[in-house]
């Protein structure tokens, strides 16, 4: 039995844990504010919120209900935008929406008004960037935004004087009903018990196979591993960060230690997908999809990082990430194994990281070609490099060769000359809806270059390279 | 002190913008918008016993069915039955214009995505299991997906259409300056939010009533009965609104509600049928791509002396409105310009993809594209600015277009003009070049954009509407009319109408949904025209009832009819309140069996045009504008972002400033994405691999522009628009076609080798090609 609470509702429900939260709130629930938009996470018309229960106090999260399994809702508060609804009068997201003409055909709206409330239960601080943020996944096709920005600027004056993520002044100021404070209670009293799971295929997030095979999940057993706590968590310990295979993205984006190990984190991060789906998406779901494109895949390759694998059996395994990858989606794991973690060396004081994605949309877009940077110096000598490139070859392509080329080199714009060559080489990148052939290896020559000139401004502008490519 | 006394003026105009957007009336809608309370067709209850329905498609772009086994799919539990080609008891044929096009394929395909079979079940995913078990084989044919394809090999939905004014052979004999070129402009999916759908109810007596997700109510219904082969009046459709519309539900929602109304007069049952979005965006036509090539000649003093083009439409397999469409791209085809000699040609080609359609602009944008290149071409080889040739060429008062209507009433100097003065262009232009020149891992780029768009559908009979208003005993009052509430705010300006004519609060009227039993025989809502037709016939219904209501006022209160007013739900006398309210005076006519009912019908005026020699007046009248984009371009990773568009238009006297200014900004940021990240790509097969939205990319809240400003021009509006409110749905959409232009010369500041290319949409990627270009 799935056991939440749905709005103001207990459901216990027997129905296949595998079909999507969406199908649920929709067609099961008649909750039809919840719209359907695309079915897979693109454009937010679907966005609810999971609030989960941590030491006694809420936390609320967007995330888009239809590539998310009924499952996962297991032990939650999901809230749709019925649950938002005041008695006789709109909450404050609602009347910013309105009051500032940011609804049009109204069909998107229900999610950016979701979205916006999460914005309001989040610890996320109050400010405007973050409150455009926690929208980003939600798309609009008639307004053009510039309402729904003012709305949210709205919103963000509103909230100045909020306690953080206070239920009892943000029902007190209507940004929520009433029925909020009680969840906590109610949530614990409910007496949730883990699910009762056949074998199946193991579902993490679900944000890439609810993608593809929304239909045959639906259909067949799952086995959801989300919430399971041995997989979770991210540690830094002995200059090693340790990542649990359900970590999601937003994990690492909320990590303090994390931010200040790797200060550009939040701006990396801030270019995969969208705010709901990296609250959902699962940094081993990333690794095992196999996306030659894989955001994350791509970023921990250049932090040459281990995976831990695991079987049925508990036996674990480590591999290096750079050789877990053999063909187009095909990798290192046999029947019954699961990624259990994933683990790198901390970047020091004199190493440096960058990461850099182009696609046609700059936000919740699959990348063009994507590439990573991890690079030592000393003495202006290069003692160690990783780099990985996505999007040039039939796996997430890490560059053995240029790597290697890179160790003991001067830091300077022959060696980084000389090395694209090596790079050019090394990819062999195909033309499809992503763009021509020739657009990404012009495009891999230049994120290549542009690690260069973010991370070393000082030694590098495009005028050198432009003179000498 | 010229800059200080600009910015002030700008401070000002923005200052009223926001005064005027807090006063005017807010989306009547956005109440249930915002509470997730709105009912789209999705969303309305739906009787037990109801069946879910999924489309059977065809998997190749073109070719003979030699076989379809249907047999497993039948057999699979919870399927109902099966429909196709053979269950039609009318017509196969759902074509509005042209009857080209069948409802479901009998012995060919002719375009990846055809719909060949309805299978219906006891749920949709049923159906589409039951879809992967159909077999199917097809001898494929050879496959044509461009327009110059379909040219050589002479496929054609219609013979050519022709405009032409002056002696443009003639005229390019006296040009100093002559260029030639092509252009492509690429199609765009209009990615309505809400995806395509219907629902079918039987009634006694085998009728059927149809809630369908359409701009076109008479047109489903007409279709619907031409298919089953019964009357027009045993189908009632009814519109409750759309999540979206934008031209993409004016012809293509018709055959989702045909194929659930077959299902229905068959099984007696209920049936449900939406489309998923990759069903929606493999089947259904897009804005139509165009292949072009002209010629432009200038004088010394860069006037346009002569143009001539040739427009190349890829139809796609069937006519759709394809050739209303191509109708408009010659009527827009010199935008805001005055050309003295003008030849223009379009033909519209037959091709292996989805019938293309109706999108918002219709056929405009596509021409507008085509003379801004080319002017830009002229700007680029003549070695002056472009914004220098479009500015000595603006179209002027009693101007001839080359469809013969005389320009009048025209704002097109008037808001170049306040652009530039309003928004100091000089400053801005100065300030691209200073920041170019500080600048090599980044270029900024600027253009001007003027629009000139004509008002009405071109098809003259089209123009008209009705409304029948009633006002109920206790008051209240119902307004029907044919327009569609789409996002565009319609309803709040039929609203708006009757509140004003009764003086009645706003929650005394009710907008009633789109009914084909209450409103009859209509025109779709389209053309930017919805407000202005139906709200002429909603003023004329509510003031034949208020006539009504002054002569039993007058009877009550002994007075004169003159004398008398209603303010604030009150009868006034010589502008003095009296006893008599609202109410009071509904009440009084029911018992002297007044009539509270009426029914008016609008046809625009004076509009008129002759196809057989190409002239006429088909337009009420234009609307105008300007816009100044810039655009800043990262040199290292091809990306950009546009810092802002600045815009004066011409919205006539806004009757809402709110609804109006979404309007422009909506529009604009739909042409930018037209322009810039919106790429169709179809594979040589016919095969759309532009098919979700991971893969096709519309704009997003962090790629709009971070400054957009509309100020209103001031204008004495027009008669013909509502309240002399212009129409707004599409003009502004032509602004972004500001953005293409901004781009290539934010290029051409950093590749000084860069050879100008007119192939839109301007993505990335061609943005790093054309970079580095050598």
């Amino acid at each position: 039995m799935t056991t939440f609470i749905l709005n103001n509702k207990i459901i216990k429900t027997p129905e296949h844990s595998g079909i999507t939260l969406l199908d649920f709130v929709r067609y099961q629930q008649r909750l039809t504010g919840t719209k359907i938009g695309c079915r897979e996470g693109d454009c937010g018309a679907c966005t609810v919120l999971v609030g989960t229960l941590t030491n006694d106090t809420m936390k609320y999260q967007s995330i888009t209900s239809c590539i998310s399994p009924l499952g996962n809702s297991h032990g939650k508060h999901i809230v749709t935008v019925e649950g938002t609804n005041l008695k006789n009068k709109l909450t404050i997201a609602q009347e910013a929406m309105k009051a500032n003409y940011a609804t049009q055909c109204g069909f998107c709206t229900p999610g950016f008004v979701v979205a916006l409330t999460g914005f309001a239960l989040s610890n996320s601080e109050n400010n405007y960037s973050n409150a455009i943020d926690a929208i980003s996944g939600n798309i609009c096709r008639c307004t053009g935004y510039k309402a729904i920005e003012k709305a949210a600027h709205q919103v963000v004056k509103k909230l100045e004087s909020q306690e953080k993520n206070s239920f009892k002044w943000l029902i007190e100021n209507e940004f929520i009903p009433e029925y909020f404070k009680n969840i906590p209670q109610r949530l614990k009293d409910i007496d949730v018990k883990d699910l009762n799971q056949p074998k199946g295929k193991y579902v993490s997030g679900g944000t890439d196979l609810y993608v593809q095979q929304a239909d045959h999940l639906a259909d067949n057993d799952v086995y959801l591993i989300a919430e399971k706590h041995y997989l979770k968590g991210i540690t830094i310990e002995n200059k090693t960060c340790t990542i649990g295979t359900n970590a999601t993205v937003s994990d690492l984006w909320n990590h303090t230690e994390l931010n200040s190990i790797l200060p550009n984190l939040r701006q990396h991060l801030k270019l995969v997908s969208s705010e709901h789906i990296r609250n959902m998406a699962s940094i081993g779901g990333n690794l095992v999809n196999a996306s030659p494109i894989g955001d994350m895949t791509i970023f921990f390759l250049a932090l040459n990082s281990n995976i831990t694998i695991t079987n049925e059996d508990q036996k674990e395994r480590t591999i290096l990430l750079k050789n877990f990858y053999q063909d187009y989606k095909k990798f290192d794991l046999k029947t019954g194994e699961l990624i259990k973690n994933i683990h790198f060396k901390l970047p020091n004081k004199c190493s440096f990281f960058n990461f850099e994605k182009v696609c046609k949309r700059t936000h919740l877009d699959i990348a063009s070609v994507n590439s990573a940077i991890h690079i030592s110096i000393e003495k202006e000598t290069i003692l160690e490099a990783h780099i990985s490139i996505g999007g040039v070859s039939a796996i997430p392509k890490y560059l053995h060769k240029t790597s290697d080329f890179l160790i003991g080199k001067p830091l300077t714009l022959e060696t980084i000359l000389e090395a694209n060559k090596m790079l050019q080489k090394e990819i062999t990148p195909i033309s499809d809806v992503r763009g021509k052939s020739d657009y990404k290896r012009l495009l891999a020559r230049q994120l290549f270059f542009a690690h260069f000139m973010e991370l070393f401004p000082n030694n590098f502008t495009l005028n050198d390279f432009v003179k000498h490519a | 002190m010229h800059k200080n006394k600009t910015n002030k003026v700008l401070d000002s105009k923005l200052d009223s913008v926001s005064i005027a957007l807090k006063r005017s009336i807010k989306n009547l809608d956005s109440y249930t918008h915002v509470r997730g309370e709105s009912l789209y067709v999705d969303d309305i209850n739906i009787r037990q016993g109801t069946f879910h329905a999924v489309v059977f498609d065809s998997p190749k772009a073109h070719g003979k069915i030699k076989r379809i086994d249907y047999s497993k799919a039948e057999a699979l539990e919870g399927v109902e039955r099966i429909f196709t080609y053979k269950d039609i008891p009318g017509e196969n044929e759902i074509g509005g214009i042209i009857p080209d096009e069948p409802l479901f394929a009998e012995d060919e395909v002719h375009f990846w995505g055809m719909p060949i079979a309805l299978i219906v079940a006891e749920s949709e995913f049923i159906a589409r299991k039951a879809r992967q078990l159909i077999a199917i084989e097809i001898e494929e044919l050879p496959v044509i997906t461009t327009a110059k394809e379909a040219k050589a090999k002479g496929n054609f939905i219609n013979a050519p259409r022709s405009f032409s004014l002056g002696d443009t052979e003639k005229a390019f004999q006296d040009c100093k300056y002559v260029f030639e070129g092509e252009t492509f402009s690429n199609g765009q999916e209009h990615l309505y939010i809400e995806a395509q759908g219907a629902y079918a109810e039987p009634l006694e007596n085998g009728n059927i009533k149809i809630t369908s997700s359409t701009q076109g109510p008479t047109s489903v219904q007409k279709t619907i009965a031409h298919v089953l082969g019964i009357a027009m009046h045993k189908i009632e459709v009814d519109v409750t609104r759309l999540g979206g519309g934008f031209g993409g539900k004016e012809d293509q929602a018709t055959p989702w509600a045909v194929m659930a109304a077959l299902a229905t007069y068959h099984l007696n049952q209920s049936v449900k049928l939406i489309l998923n979005r990759h069903d929606d965006l493999r089947m259904t036509g897009k804005r139509h791509p165009y292949e072009s090539t002209y010629k432009i000649g200038l004088s010394k003093d860069l006037k346009i002396l002569a143009y001539q083009t040739e427009f190349l439409q890829n139809s796609g397999a069937a006519a759709d409105l394809s050739p209303a469409i191509a109708e408009r791209t010659l009527f827009h085809a010199t935008n805001s310009y005055y050309v003295p000699n003008v030849t223009t040609k379009v033909i519209s080609c037959k091709t292996n993809l989805p019938p293309n359609t109706a999108f918002r602009g219709f056929g405009g944008p596509q021409g507008m594209f085509v003379i801004e290149s080319a002017i830009a071409k002229a700007a680029h080889e003549i070695g002056v600015s472009t914004r220098q040739i479009q500015e000595v060429n603006l179209l002027d008062e009693n101007d001839t277009f080359s469809y013969g209507q005389i320009a009048k009433k025209v704002e097109a100097k008037n808001t170049w003009n306040s652009a530039k003065n309003i928004f100091n262009s000089e400053a801005l232009e100065q300030d691209v070049k200073d920041f170019n020149k500080n600048n090599k891992a980044f270029k900024k780029g600027l253009a001007f954009m003027p629009i000139t768009f004509g008002i009405s559908f071109t098809n003259t009979p089209m123009n008209h509407a009705r409304a029948l208003v009633h006002i109920y005993l206790d008051g209240s009052i119902g307004i029907s009319t044919a327009a569609v509430e789409m996002g565009q705010g319609v309803n709040t300006k039929m609203m708006q109408i009757a509140a004003d004519v009764f003086s009645v609060s706003i929650e005394k009227i009710k907008i009633e949904s789109t009914n084909t039993t209450r409103v009859a025989n209509t025109s779709p809502s389209a053309a930017s025209s919805t407000a202005d037709l139906n709200g002429k016939a909603t003023l004329m219904a509510c003031n034949s009832l208020l006539e009504r209501l002054k002569t039993v006022a007058s009877q009550d209160l002994n007075v004169s009819e003159s004398s008398i007013c209603l303010k604030d739900e009150c009868v006034y006398v010589n502008d003095k309140k009296s006893e008599l309210l609202w109410t009071a005076l509904i009440s009084s006519a029911m018992l002297k069996r007044v009539a509270l009912s009426e029914n008016a019908h609008y046809a625009t005026p004076e509009i008129h045009f002759d196809k057989t020699k190409e002239k006429g007046h088909p337009f009420a009248y234009h609307v105008y504008g300007t816009a100044i984009t810039t655009t800043t371009i990262d040199c290292i990773r091809g990306t950009y972002e546009f810092d802002y568009v600045k815009i004066v238009h011409d919205y006539g006297k806004s009757m809402s400033e709110g609804i109006d200014l979404g309007q422009v900004e909506g529009a604009l940021i739909q042409g930018i994405g037209w322009m810039t990240m919106e790429e169709i790509a179809y594979n040589k097969d016919g095969k759309l691999l532009s098919n979700a939205l991971s893969t096709y990319k519309i704009p997003d809240i962090f790629s709009v522009p971070k400054i957009v400003e509309v100020i209103p021009v001031e204008t004495e509006g027009n008669d013909m628009a509502i309240l002399k409110s212009k129409a707004v749905g599409e003009p502004p959409l032509m602004y972004g076609i500001g953005a293409y232009f901004a781009l290539q010369n934010a290029i051409k500041a950093f590749n000084s080798k860069y050879e100008l290319e007119f192939h839109a949409p301007m993505t990335p990627e061609k943005v790093l090609m054309s970079l580095y270009k050598k």
